[in-house]
């Protein structure tokens, strides 16, 4: 696993804003040089560019076209867990995918199973047929001290005042701010070039705040509007709308089948298209499969299931053993099951309101972990999701 | 499973009928279901004879629905159809709102309206970070301090990582009362103009960058907000300060609550290990959603091994599907077991309820009641009870 993690620190990774500052233009642009690791600048692969290319336009998918998937979600219906399986995903047939957090909860490196992410771009997984992920835990704090660098050449008086507290300080009065530098990072990420023209990526997935945040998050615009009418924020704030409010921008939603997730994610979805901003589509995560046929179900909401006829199926199946009591288990488990499975089925008609894309992710008996990972990408990958 | 892997039971209703008991604190990482755990042991509380107060911050209306209101505001209001002696009222903090009323409430009227209209004072009010858990803080103070309730159960603001909840009223408290906030005030004291002279020349260098990066209006609606500010700072210290102190004493009870999942748990080891550096008291943890089975029934590999018997010989379907399902969930109930026990290896003493999945969301005060029956291990393992 070691060996996979090829460290690729990407210089000074600010991409230039038209009207940049002084230090803007210089080679430092696009995160070439300053290159500190084995593996050189990441995206020369096992495949060429043009190789890419190709694969790409020959793959029909959902959201062809889209360099920039932003993944929200209620708190618990795995967001995180989803943006990774979409990375992965979109990493296979050889390309290259950064999967960026900004909340701080190193869940990207609990998921890939490796030590805490330090603030550069690692390589964490490798998709089956030769894609690789990378995984970008963005501190709010580094990345100001940076922003500050790029566009005032403020580094040393940065990294005075983050010992004082004074971009604590910042960050604090000014929310705005942070989310552009934040979201600035990722659209950076997103428009960063190669020597040779190509994208640095082919795709970058953000795992980003909750739904009752995601549009606050998004419209930077409008955030900064009271902060800064002229000069570099508001430059860097109308580069990142560019990006966002573009073609190549989708925000998904993750839910789960249950009344509050999908209540958050139609109310959010009204939120982001009200804001002008582009939906992309409904994740459902941790679906339970029906495991009965339609009449068994239907029979076993009413509660009318047949014990009687249970009790020689486990008879005849070899568990005598309390059979009575048994089968009376099973059918209230049955009962059970039969009620999520309607829940299910009602909140799944309240999505089917909705124009976008759905996808479907079963939940996993064995709980998460990397082999499921990469289970879910294959489902995603399966319902042209990537 | 080995012995003491088995933790100690959470035995909620002795904590809710002890009359020293007067604070209850749900925290938890979010989508854990802490909101309906707080309604539903304020309900249960109140029920058993105490006068309860639920404070939350789900904006989320289900909940005031399933009490019968249509919705939630910043002051208390009595919930319907409780049975029993007690009351339960229930009220959803508004931060901006709980902000306001302390400024008008520390300073002449005339000060007072000039800090509300202030532009830095409007955006520091309602998106100030940390804001949200300062002003629940504040709230929980105000309810205690009337001494009106008997007990007031508190569900803390969803946040990226439960561990906020306790530091921010702090960094809050930090942020107003601070040296920095001091030095920015000083200009506008004389003079008003932004000149730095006077000042350090490493100051110089902050206004410098801060004028650059927020832009110097913002600077200025800064520097106005602190002088008239000013008074209010030490009581914010002082009073964050206290909170703090009162969440230590023993008539409070923090609540963890977690689901059976990786993260959560995980969030909710940090909190206990947090809440005993901090010497706030633990009740316990609750693990919400568990899927619970009923003992002495077939295993998870003999239910399959039978399902594909009946399926070889093409008899009893519905035996077969039935036993399928009862494999899948012994296997789900095996790995949220194991995870409840790592937790409890790392921390055995802490007791521990918990509280079956439902198939549905709660939507009225019987299913609060029933929450309420489950967390007191009233129903355990009840979803699946052979009728």
């Amino acid at each position: 696993m070691e060996g996979l993690r090829a460290v690729v620190r990407t210089a000074v990774a600010w991409g230039r804003v038209d009207q940049g500052a002084a230090t803007a233009g210089s080679g430092r642009l696009g995160g070439v040089s300053g290159i500190t690791c084995m593996a050189g600048v990441r995206p020369e692969g096992p495949c060429g560019t043009d190789d890419i290319v190709s694969r790409v336009s020959a793959r029909d998918t959902d959201w062809d076209g889209v360099r920039l998937h932003v993944v929200t979600g209620k708190g618990g219906t795995g967001k995180t867990t989803v943006a990774a399986a979409l990375a992965l995903a979109l990493a296979a047939g050889g390309r290259n995918v950064l999967l960026v957090e900004v909340e701080g909860r190193q869940g990207i490196a609990q998921l890939f199973d490796c030590p805490p992410l330090p603030y550069e771009e690692r390589k964490v997984a490798v998709a089956p047929d030769g894609g690789d992920v990378y995984a970008l835990a963005v501190d709010t704090e580094e990345a100001l001290i940076e922003y500050l660098e790029m566009f005032y050449n403020l580094k040393r008086a940065g990294k005075a005042m983050s010992k004082l507290g004074v971009v604590d300080f910042v960050t604090t009065i000014a929310p705005g701010l942070r989310d552009v530098i934040l979201t600035g990072k990722t659209s950076e990420a997103v428009r960063r070039r190669n020597a040779d023209g190509s994208f640095a990526y082919d795709a970058v997935v953000l795992d980003a705040p909750p739904t009752g945040r995601i549009t606050k998050f998004l419209n930077v615009n409008d955030e900064v509007s009271g902060l800064a009418k002229v000069g570099p924020i508001r430059n860097h704030a109308d580069t990142v709308m560019r990006v966002v409010r573009s073609p190549e921008t989708v925000v998904h939603f993750v839910t789960l089948l249950e009344e509050m997730p999908v209540q958050e994610t139609l109310d959010g979805i009204g939120d982001l298209t009200e804001a002008g901003l582009p939906v992309g589509g409904v994740i459902v995560n941790m679906e339970h499969p029906p495991m009965l046929d339609a009449g068994d179900l239907a029979t076993a909401e009413a509660g009318g299931l047949d014990t009687d006829e249970i009790v020689r199926g486990l008879k005849a199946a070899g568990l005598e053993h309390d059979a009575e009591q048994t089968a009376a288990v099973l059918a209230a488990e049955a009962v059970d099951h039969a009620r999520r499975t309607a829940l299910q089925r009602r909140e799944m008609e309240r999505l089917a309101a909705l124009s976008q894309p759905k996808y479907v992710l079963p939940l996993l008996p064995d709980g998460m972990d990397l082999a499921g990972l990469y289970e879910l990408a294959e489902a995603l990958r399966e319902q042209g999701a990537a | 499973m080995s012995v003491h892997r088995t933790p100690p039971v959470l035995d909620v209703d002795t904590l809710i009928d002890d009359p020293r008991t007067k604070i209850i604190v749900c925290c938890g990482s979010g989508g854990v279901g802490k909101t309906t755990t707080a309604a539903a042991l304020g309900l249960r509380a109140a029920e058993r004879g105490r006068d309860v107060v639920v404070l939350t911050v789900d904006p989320a209306k289900r909940l005031a629905q399933s009490m019968g209101l249509s919705e939630l505001d910043n002051s208390p209001r009595r919930i319907e159809g409780v049975e029993g002696d007690g009351e339960l009222h229930a009220m959803m903090l508004d931060m901006k709102r709980t902000f306001d009323e302390i400024v008008e409430a520390h300073s002449d009227p005339d000060r007072a309206k000039q800090i509300l209209a202030n532009p830095f004072y409007q955006s520091l009010s309602s998106s100030l970070s940390g804001t949200q858990e300062y002003m629940a803080m504040e709230k929980l103070g105000q309810l205690h301090r009337s001494g009106a309730w008997d007990l007031i159960v508190v569900d803390t603001p969803p946040s990226r990582n439960a561990l906020d909840f306790l530091d921010a009223p702090e960094r809050m408290g930090r942020f107003l009362d601070g040296r920095f906030m001091k030095i920015l005030a000083t200009p506008a004291k004389t003079g008003g103009r932004l000149g730095v002279k006077v000042l350090t020349a490493g100051f110089g260098v902050f206004t410098n960058v801060l004028n650059k990066v927020i832009g110097v209006q913002l600077l200025r609606d800064v520097q106005t907000f602190v002088a008239a500010f000013e008074t209010m700072f030490g009581g914010f210290r002082e009073r964050a300060d206290k909170t703090y102190r009162l969440l230590q004493t023993p008539g409070t009870a923090f609540l963890v609550v977690a689901a059976p999942e990786p993260d959560a748990l995980r969030e909710a080891s940090y909190f206990v290990e947090r809440l005993a550096e901090e010497r706030m008291p633990l009740a316990g943890l609750i693990v919400n959603r568990v899927h619970a089975v009923v003992p002495h029934t077939p295993t998870a590999a003999r239910s399959q091994a039978a399902a594909e018997t009946l399926d070889e010989r093409g008899e009893h379907p519905l035996a077969a599907a039935l036993l399928r399902l009862h494999a899948d969930r012994r296997q789900l109930a095996a790995r949220e077991e194991r995870l409840r026990e790592h937790f409890t290896s790392a921390h055995p003493a802490v007791p521990v309820a918990s509280v079956p999945a439902q198939a549905e969301d709660v939507h009225d005060l019987e299913g609060l009641r029933q929450v309420g029956d489950d967390l007191a291990g009233n129903r355990a393992a009840a979803t699946a009870r052979p009728a």
